[in-house]
């Protein structure tokens, strides 16, 4: 089985092409539902590529992503309301810092969850995620508690209110690709996925998997609590169910699962397919949980029909079909020089 | 001075005991064979060597530096690779690629920058053609045949060029001429001045490449010598056999 690679300039004016379309969108579509269905998207977008850095790459999956999300919110929120920072563009500034402090979270809970491996590193990422809840709930002089914590409000109005959260949400998503991108063409990425195949080879090998793992930990966190960070002011007021939900660490888990665990494009396209249907159901069909039943049956169906994934399909789907083309019956073994071009690393 | 030097190692899993007091020594370029009947603790002194087990007592000196206390991945930096008694690659990266993981502490430089440096992959590339698999370099790991995985293996561990390389039973389920291609591959990388301990329960395989055989029994060491002196030794023939 050999893998299938796009050339460059191929690569590189698909995603030139795809982030001019995405710069143009609040262009075309003007109206707040649709802008706000795109700070969403953009946003999903945005941490399932960060969350892919930890659970695609490394194979170790962590259900508790969503403490560093509402972390990040309450951390950004704590430094304007510290700073007495005003509603408008000045805050986006701070951003950075929600991610600095979400590191120093990450730090902490990777230390431990990370001595631990498969099953029992997801249900410590989980217990983790609920303690982070239940702190937000009970450090009511520092988060507000259940009463909730307020953002500056943002001074723009009407239609154009969506806008600068979608260009910021896209911007993080950007990042979150470039890092991601970045680890995947690394020694470092490739010591990652070599964890991922099989720790104690990687070890074996030289691989300080301990130090890789914490290292792609944080970086995933510290993305995911910038995230949080914009989520927060832009929906300008949470408290600690609504930021630090389960169902958000969920719905990454799966987007990057119909996408392609592990891969580049696997999460944006999770998170493009998955969001807009979620908001799209919960425009239609009111704030009922339908979209959790949407969820379920997009589960079944990646499990019973694609449990790679749609990139990792379409990709071997692609490679098989080459193949056929290329190697003759006569010739299935194929030749040095036939295996020697395909040796890039999956994107 | 010896490269290798274990002192009394011992290790006891619940009520057994797996190595007793188990010492030896292997002098630089020599190819060593450690032996013995199954469940003699020959794959547990490679692993606590290696730093994948904690030792209860005894100690490990590499080039006259302990490295009794490190783990794994320090213990290949300082040279010292290893492969494992079933072939273990990396199945959903290509052969390349398995190739380019092995890695030398050389900072963040070395860490961040891309994975397949020209003269890394080179060197990947010639890896692959001294143990004739650079067909399939760009073939996914898992989808190797075994014996291509076994050499594969060997390969990735010599990517950084390791001074001791412990082979945990290399011509273990392969064919009889592939065996004969791993002997010669491991005759001309001890040629190059790596030096070999390995496990084995193929005996004209170890006879015919070691300098030196040591014979475990019950985690103990029974006896140490020549191949010649070895097979010549009863109570290495009654560890085997029984009286």
């Amino acid at each position: 089985m050999t893998r299938v690679v796009t050339s460059t300039p191929v690569k590189f004016g698909a995603l030139a092409v795809a982030v001019v379309l995405a710069l143009l969108v609040p262009v075309f579509a003007t109206d707040p539902a649709t802008t706000n269905i795109a700070v969403f998207t953009a946003m999903y977008v945005g941490l399932a590529t960060a969350w892919n850095i930890m659970g695609g790459y490394t194979g170790y999956i962590s259900l508790g992503h969503a403490a560093f999300f509402g972390f990040g919110a309450y951390a950004f929120g704590l430094v304007l309301a510290h700073l007495g920072i005003a509603g408008g563009y000045e805050p986006f500034l701070f951003v950075p810092v929600a991610g600095a402090l979400t590191v120093v979270l990450a730090l902490g809970i990777g230390w431990v969850a990370l001595r631990t491996r498969a099953a029992t590193f997801v249900i410590v990422t989980i217990a983790m995620m609920f303690m982070v809840q239940l702190l937000a709930e009970n450090l009511v002089g520092l988060t507000g508690g259940g009463a909730g914590l307020s953002f500056p409000v943002p001074p723009w109005t009407g239609d154009f209110y969506n806008t600068p959260f979608y260009y910021a949400m896209l911007l993080m998503a950007l990042v979150a690709l470039a890092v991601s991108w970045w680890i995947r063409r690394s020694k470092f990425g490739l010591g990652l996925l070599a964890i991922r195949d099989d720790e104690d080879k990687a070890l074996a090998v030289g691989v300080p998997a301990h130090g890789y793992k914490l290292t792609a930990f944080i970086v995933s966190a510290a993305l995911v609590g910038m995230i949080g960070a914009l989520y927060g002011y832009y929906v300008t007021y949470i408290y600690p169910q609504f930021a630090i939900d389960p169902l958000i660490g969920i719905s990454i888990v799966l987007m990057v699962f119909l996408g392609g665990l592990g891969t580049l494009w696997g999460p944006v396209l999770g998170a493009v397919i998955l969001e807009p249907a979620q908001l799209w159901l919960a425009y239609n069909f009111g704030a009922s949980r339908l979209y959790l039943v949407f969820y379920a049956a997009v589960f079944l169906v990646v499990i019973i029909l694609m449990p790679r994934g749609i990139v990792p399909s379409v990709t071997s789907l692609i490679g098989r079909v080459n193949n056929r083309r290329a190697v003759g019956p006569s010739d299935a073994a194929g030749s040095a020089t036939d295996t020697h071009v395909i040796v890039e690393p999956a994107p | 001075m010896s490269m290798l030097e274990v002192a009394r190692l011992s290790k006891r899993f619940g009520g057994v005991t797996a190595v007793d007091a188990c010492s030896l020594s292997l002098q630089p370029g020599s190819v060593t064979g450690l032996i013995g009947p199954n469940g003699s603790g020959k794959t547990t002194v490679f692993n606590l060597i290696t730093g994948f087990i904690v030792k209860d007592s005894g100690d490990v000196r590499f080039n006259g530096r302990s490295i009794a206390d490190l783990g794994p991945d320090r213990i290949y930096a300082l040279g010292i690779g290893r492969t494992f008694q079933l072939a273990r690659i990396f199945p959903r990266l290509t052969a390349l690629e398995n190739m380019l993981v092995p890695m030398r502490r050389d900072g963040l430089r070395g860490l961040f920058s891309r994975g397949h440096r020209h003269d890394e992959r080179a060197r990947a590339m010639d890896m692959l053609a001294m143990m004739d698999i650079a067909h399939v370099a760009g073939l996914l790991g898992g989808s190797l045949s075994y014996g291509q995985r076994k050499l594969l293996e060997l390969a990735a561990v010599m990517m950084v060029q390791p001074q001791l390389v412990l082979l945990d039973e290399p011509a273990g389920g392969v064919n009889p001429a592939l065996v004969d291609r791993i002997s010669d591959h491991i005759r001309a990388l001890n040629a190059q001045g790596v030096s070999f301990l390995l496990v084995e329960h193929n005996m004209p395989f170890v006879m015919g490449l070691c300098h030196d055989v040591v014979v475990l029994h019950r985690g103990a060491v029974l006896a140490t010598g020549t191949p010649a002196e070895i097979r010549a030794n009863p109570a290495v023939l009654e560890a085997y056999l029984g009286s």
